[in-house]
């Protein structure tokens, strides 16, 4: 028979399902089939949008900047004080654009998940297939950014070869827990929350275009307490090469990796469980 | 396949209220149900996708909790509304499939090419999918479901929305998988696909099974061999149905616009009323159907 199916009867015993890595990694190449359609649209907007910021605000604005001394700065000039910062926010924006409308349309656009919970993979598999995707596209416009920074000068320090791993979980922690609660979101419009009133303020108040001490004290401990924050001064610590210039260093540098991680890892497991409440009723 | 007592609840609302159930390897099984019934609830549970509120049920000697990864590899499921990723092509939408369930990138292409010629749609291989037709869509569905090459194959109304032609297409391809041993579980409100595809079926209302058994079993313990329809002006219908009634059909129903008489033999049935002087707008005498089954059952009709 030409057919490939089989006209004799099933197996007596199931086979074995593979391993949950086996399968997150079937999920994530079926992401990969889908992005060979789509990489082009969005890569221009990613990769040039971050640089149009560093070049208005690090060389444009910071032309007055330095003009009035960088001491605050840590002595070094504004466009080195800001990229790392604008890489942090490149990578929360990426982080969040991956999560937000792609898992929201997953489910409601074109059914990728319920296509996918009818085959091996369980909904834990489908979310850290997804994330593992989200992770890659976090890694990709990091990576450019990175590249850009080094061409240009700003990276003055050897630990910026840790730039990219610190980049790519600054944008999980966003990603991983805005995946995790968008799968429960039933309004397409309540996903304009978590941007204007998230990734926006973020951007603006968490030591990234001017140090955290400039702003008012009361404010303070909550800069201190977002995510953007801590990516924000890990990678600038790598990048201009404090990072391990005392041990108190490199003691803020292994909280900010375990802030990030610890919040990346808090996403992944309550995606496994919002998923399940999700796909599988 | 076995299911005893199979429940599923969401919240305080009970939509599969313990059913049970056999499916034996290579037959055709259908659920037959309105709206509403439990049907897609059911089929869920049995795609694994959906945990059972209460009872048992074991798919392929395995717990669908506890086995569901594997047991899912080994079905194929065509949902009720279609999965399918619209801005894919036809040819991806079985590759992105395939690999979801593990398959070598060539067996998926040896398979897609088969299953595209299987369900007709080899020219439109490298077409995206949004443009395809409802039909098209379908069929695609079901190739998609066979990239496995599943044991069992799981249908959610799989001729819903199609045009008369269509739905002979996917009989027919269902058919023809039926021949090759694949067993075949499928939702309808259908009579007639019920009737061409089901070697047994149940009948499903309000989220109990009312009925078991073969077509011609069902057809044959539920009503008689015919049925007479009568059609009347407006207004005229219930002073027939009273006179008829005194005629002793073995049955009456009336429905909105029409009365059906069960009867062994409707022609000599409609003679008598023709001589009682009951003159109808229109009248046909046909076999009985699973329609008059479900009549019977739960005095309403399926589709109307
Ligand atoms: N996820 C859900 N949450 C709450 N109620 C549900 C859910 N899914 C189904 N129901 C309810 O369960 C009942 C049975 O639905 P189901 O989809 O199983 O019916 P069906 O027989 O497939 O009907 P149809 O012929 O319209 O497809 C319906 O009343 C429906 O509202
Ligand atoms: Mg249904």
């Amino acid at each position: 028979m030409a057919v490939g199916y089989r006209a004799d009867g099933p197996p007596a015993t199931l086979p074995r399902a593979p391993g949950a890595t086996v399968l997150a990694v079937r999920a994530l190449r079926c992401w990969l089939v889908m992005y060979r359609r789509t990489w082009r649209g969005s890569a221009w907007t990613s990769v040039f949008g971050p640089l149009f910021y560093l070049g208005a605000m690090g060389y444009g604005l910071g032309s007055l900047v330095d003009k009035n001394g960088t001491a605050a700065l840590g002595g070094v000039p504004y466009v080195v004080f800001v990229a790392p910062a604008v890489l942090c926010v490149q990578a929360m924006n990426t982080g969040m654009s991956a999560s937000l409308y792609p898992v929201f349309g997953s489910l409601r656009w074109n059914a990728v998940y319920l296509a996918a919970r009818a085959t091996t993979l369980r909904p834990a598999d489908i979310c850290r297939g997804h994330v593992l995707f989200m992770a890659l596209r976090i890694a990709m416009n990091s990576a450019c950014f990175i590249v850009f920074m080094a061409a240009f000068g700003l990276i003055r320090s050897a630990w910026g070869v840790l730039l990219l791993p610190a980049a790519l979980l600054t944008g999980l922690a966003f990603a991983t827990p805005t995946a995790a609660c968008v799968i429960t979101v039933r309004r397409e419009a309540s996903l304009n929350y978590p941007v204007r009133f998230g990734a926006v303020p973020l951007m603006l108040f968490s030591g990234t275009f001017f140090p955290v001490t400039r702003l008012p004290g009361w404010i303070r401990p909550v800069a201190y307490a977002t995510p953007l924050w801590h990516g924000a001064a890990l990678c600038r610590a790598l990048s201009t090469g404090t990072a391990f210039a005392s041990t108190g260093d490199a003691a803020s540098a292994a909280i900010h990796v375990c802030y990030l991680t610890g919040l990346s890892a808090l996403g992944l497991w309550l995606g496994g469980r919002t998923y399940r409440g999700r796909l599988y009723v | 396949m076995r299911a005893r007592g199979l429940t599923k609840r969401f919240g305080g609302f009970t939509a599969v209220d313990g059913i049970d159930f056999d499916l034996f390897r290579g037959e055709a099984f259908g659920f037959l149900g309105p709206n509403g019934a439990g049907k897609s609830s059911t089929m869920r549970m049995l795609g694994c996708v959906s945990p059972p509120s209460a009872g048992e049920l074991t798919i392929l000697n395995g717990d669908p909790v506890r086995d569901g990864p594997a047991i899912r590899s080994r079905l194929g499921v065509v949902p009720q509304e279609d999965t399918l990723d619209s801005e894919l092509t036809v040819r991806e939408n079985l590759l992105v499939y395939g690999r979801y369930f593990g398959l070598p990138r060539r067996l998926i292409d040896e398979r897609t090419d088969q299953l595209l010629e299987f369900v007709q749609l080899t020219e439109r291989a490298g077409d995206q999918v949004e443009p395809l037709s409802g039909g098209m869509k379908r069929r695609l569905t079901i190739a998609r479901s066979l990239i496995n090459d599943p044991d069992i194959l799981i249908l959610d109304e799989p001729t819903t929305g199609l045009d008369p032609q269509a739905r002979h297409v996917v009989w027919d391809r269902l058919y023809n998988l039926k021949q090759r041993g694949v067993t075949l579980v499928l939702t309808t409100h259908y009579m007639d696909e019920a009737e061409q595809l089901c070697d047994r079926l149940v009948v499903m209302d309000h989220a109990a099974i009312v009925a078991a058994g073969t077509p011609r079993d069902l057809i044959a313990r539920y009503s008689t061999p015919e049925v007479l329809e009568l059609r009347f002006a407006p207004g005229a219908q219930e002073v027939a149905a009273e006179k008829i009634k005194d005629l002793s059909p073995e049955r009456l129903e009336v429905t909105a616009n029409r009365i059906l008489v069960y009867a062994a033999d409707g022609d000599e049935f409609l003679a008598r009323v023709h001589a009682a002087g009951i003159e109808a707008l229109t009248e046909l005498v046909r076999r009985s159907t699973l329609e008059d089954v479900f009549l019977h059952l739960t005095g309403r009709t399926l589709v109307d």
